[in-house]
């Protein structure tokens, strides 16, 4: 990818790695664990047995402040949110229980968070889109909070087969909330699932977002993470039948505070399907702090599979710093293509040169640099109210920013390709 | 008949950072360019023309260890880069830079305003962008592409003269930039040159390795650079014996290197 030639390694505050299987020295080392060999073996249960309280050592937890989180993970919840909601003409919503919501075919919780979210939420909500029905309009929920005690919400989507609908989902107050989102979409469906965290300074947010996407259907999951004290939204994709396509998409800008967390996980079960991945990340003020772990597991019946992921962060300021870990399984040879690549850097000094050197301030140039880093991702959303939205967010953060200086031009990549 | 401006550089020393420490590039440079003037700098590979262009234009990487470069008797070296093109000087790149995610429209629009001091009215702009590609035979739809991104070598080399035309500076540096680009593209690329002089009356200095570019841009003033300074000056003359003879004669200078 030609973007990584524009960035360049930081300092040793920024980790990066990548390994094919989840086989991690430091838990490894960990006296009682275990470590898992494969992203298959992690736990997905409704059973909330099956989720200790996290520690921080496991896998999954190990780069979350798990401390902080102690009040959320608990078992009951006080809290509350107003919901709101838009819906375009056809599409119903109700309330169904948990039974049900497990009936219809939910990909289980992975996550103590997500099981909670599962068991505790007291049923779910169900947006129903019928079958064929071609939405205009997008589906809009809006989850307000205005306190601390943790709740838990769980919404499922069904999206019938050859339906096409875009649901928004907008966060914003301040809460400590689980959330779990449940997407299954019909045959030759087309879904786009935007969640935008734009939380107060407070806020706890932990998400497992899933799509189970029908045999030739199209999904699109989007998180747009700008707020909050620490949020972490999971995203995980499994197909139903061969000829789906999936792509998990991310932008987030963490302020000094701000834990930003997005992991996705692609379980390729199914043939012939594709999956793209691609988070892009900009950090500033110290403390400020991003994680990003794209697992993509190619099952041995998922021959023809074709996937790539990739994460991008964009460091702005001394004392900020970005996880990121790209994993790769394969277990069949018979694939299309799977690759992977990170890279996490400063502005690239090139570039401010030659926009300085047509006459445009500092300033503004690195401003220009940073909307352009976001672009590709951003454009990916549906609505242009939407989009404006969130670049005028961007706008804001970008308003504050106290750049370091650049990095001596010493180009280099951490990406890498597989197969 | 336009204002005239003068770029005037005065024993310009310029060291670069290398493992071994600063190394100098630039042995004293003294070189005035007037509105109007066309001067080409010619020199082989390795001689320190670049050093020139990027140091009159602020490059970080370039120190500048004496000397003078005034604009006007403005002084250039205390400006910031962006300073230095907003009091009229351009650069055009040897190697224009990719910048991912900004369009050619967008990066226009920002630069003209920031030259300017303030935006340019939407109307004449949009013709004028329109107008200046069409004369540089470059297709509309490179306004909405991401600045120089896929750009071959000749659309690289045409948008560096789009954004000189547009940008209107008083005195352009032009490095290079008949390097890579076939007959047609150095033809389309020389005419918007001339354009940019007989508009504004532009002074132009020419930074090239071969004397094709002077059959369509006609210099009043040639100079041979050889391990970084000027070691003969003539009138066009000069250049037609360059090409007949070569750099070889300059030779007995140490340290060219390819």
């Amino acid at each position: 990818m030609p973007v990584a030639d524009t960035l360049v390694d930081t300092d040793a505050s920024v980790t990066d790695a990548s390994r094919t299987t989840h086989v991690d020295p430091q838990t490894a080392s960990a006296a009682g664990f275990v470590p898992q060999q494969s992203r298959a073996e992690r736990a997905a249960s409704f059973d909330i047995g099956a989720f200790p309280l996290p520690s921080g050592r496991e896998e999954e937890w190990r780069f979350t402040p798990v401390k902080k989180l102690a009040a959320l993970l608990a078992e009951g919840a006080t809290g509350h949110l107003d919901w709101t909601t838009s819906l375009p003409e056809g599409v119903t919503t109700s309330t169904i229980s948990a039974g049900e919501a497990r009936d219809l075919g939910i990909l289980p919780p992975q996550d103590r968070a997500a099981v909670l979210a599962a068991a505790s939420a007291g049923g779910a909500v169900l947006v129903d889109v019928p079958a064929e029905a071609e939405l205009t309009e997008p589906v809009r929920i809006r989850l307000d909070g205005s306190g601390s005690d943790p709740v838990h919400a769980h919404v499922v989507v069904r999206a019938g087969r050859f339906s096409k609908a875009v649901v928004v989902v907008e966060h914003a107050g301040s809460a400590r909330v689980s959330e779990l989102l449940s997407v299954v979409t019909g045959d030759g469906s087309d879904v786009t699932v935007v969640s935008v965290q734009r939380w107060a300074d407070d806020a706890q947010h932990l998400a497992q977002h899933d799509a189970l996407v029908g045999r030739d259907a199209r999904f699109t999951h989007v998180s747009v993470t700008l707020g909050g004290a620490v949020v972490r939204v999971n995203a995980n994709v499994r197909y139903a039948g061969p000829g789906a396509d999936a792509t998990l998409l991310g932008v987030y800008f963490a302020d000094a505070g701000q834990h930003l967390e997005h992991r996705s996980f692609v379980d390729h079960n199914a043939p012939h399907c594709k999956s793209r991945v691609t988070y892009k990340g900009v950090l500033q003020g110290e403390t400020a702090r991003t994680v990003w772990v794209g697992d993509v597991l190619i099952r041995a019946e998922a021959e023809g599979t074709d996937t790539y992921e990739l994460n991008r962060n964009l460091v702005l300021t001394d004392g900020a710093r970005a996880d990121s870990v790209p994993n790769l399984e394969i277990e069949t040879g018979e694939i299309e293509g799977a690759g992977h690549a990170s890279a996490t850097g400063r502005f690239d000094d090139l570039q401010l040169f030659y926009l300085q050197a047509r006459g445009i301030p500092e300033d503004e140039a690195k401003r220009l640099v940073v909307r352009g880093f976001f672009v590709d991702v951003i454009r990916e959303i549906p609505l242009a109210d939407l989009r404006d939205e969130i670049t005028a967010a961007i706008e804001e953060e970008l308003a504050t920013t106290d750049y370091a200086a650049p990095i001596q031009q010493t180009p280099s990549q951490h990406a890498s390709k597989e197969n | 008949m336009s204002t005239q401006h003068t770029l005037e550089i005065k024993g310009l020393t310029v060291s670069v950072e290398t493992e071994d420490g600063p190394k100098e590039i630039l042995r004293g440079v003294d070189l005035t360019v007037k509105s109007g003037e066309t001067h080409a700098i010619m020199g082989p590979n390795g001689s320190g023309k670049s050093t020139l262009a990027y140091s009159v234009a602020g490059h970080p990487k370039y120190t500048v260890t004496g000397g003078t470069v005034t604009l006007d008797g403005e002084d250039v070296l205390a400006m910031s880069v962006d300073e230095r093109a907003r009091a009229g000087l351009f650069l055009a790149m040897q190697y224009p830079v990719e910048v991912p995610g900004v369009t050619v429209s967008n990066f226009l629009r920002t630069a003209k305003t920031a030259v300017d001091g303030e935006a340019p009215k939407l109307r004449t702009w949009v013709k004028d962008v329109k107008t200046a590609m069409g004369n540089l035979k470059m297709d509309p739809a490179f306004a909405e592409r991401s600045v120089n991104e896929g750009f071959s070598g000749g659309e690289k080399k045409r948008h560096e003269i789009l954004q000189m035309e547009l940008l209107q500076p008083k005195i352009a540096i032009l490095d290079e930039t008949d390097s890579g680009l076939d007959v047609d593209a150095l033809k389309i690329v020389s005419e918007g040159v001339n354009r940019a002089k007989d508009a504004s009356g532009l002074g132009v200095l020419l930074i090239t390795h071969y004397t094709r570019i002077l059959r369509y841009i006609k210099p009043d003033f040639v100079h041979v650079f050889v391990d970084g300074k000027i070691v003969e000056e003539g009138g066009p003359e000069l250049a037609d014996r360059l090409e007949e003879e070569g750099y070889d004669r300059y030779a007995t200078v140490p340290a060219v290197q390819a």
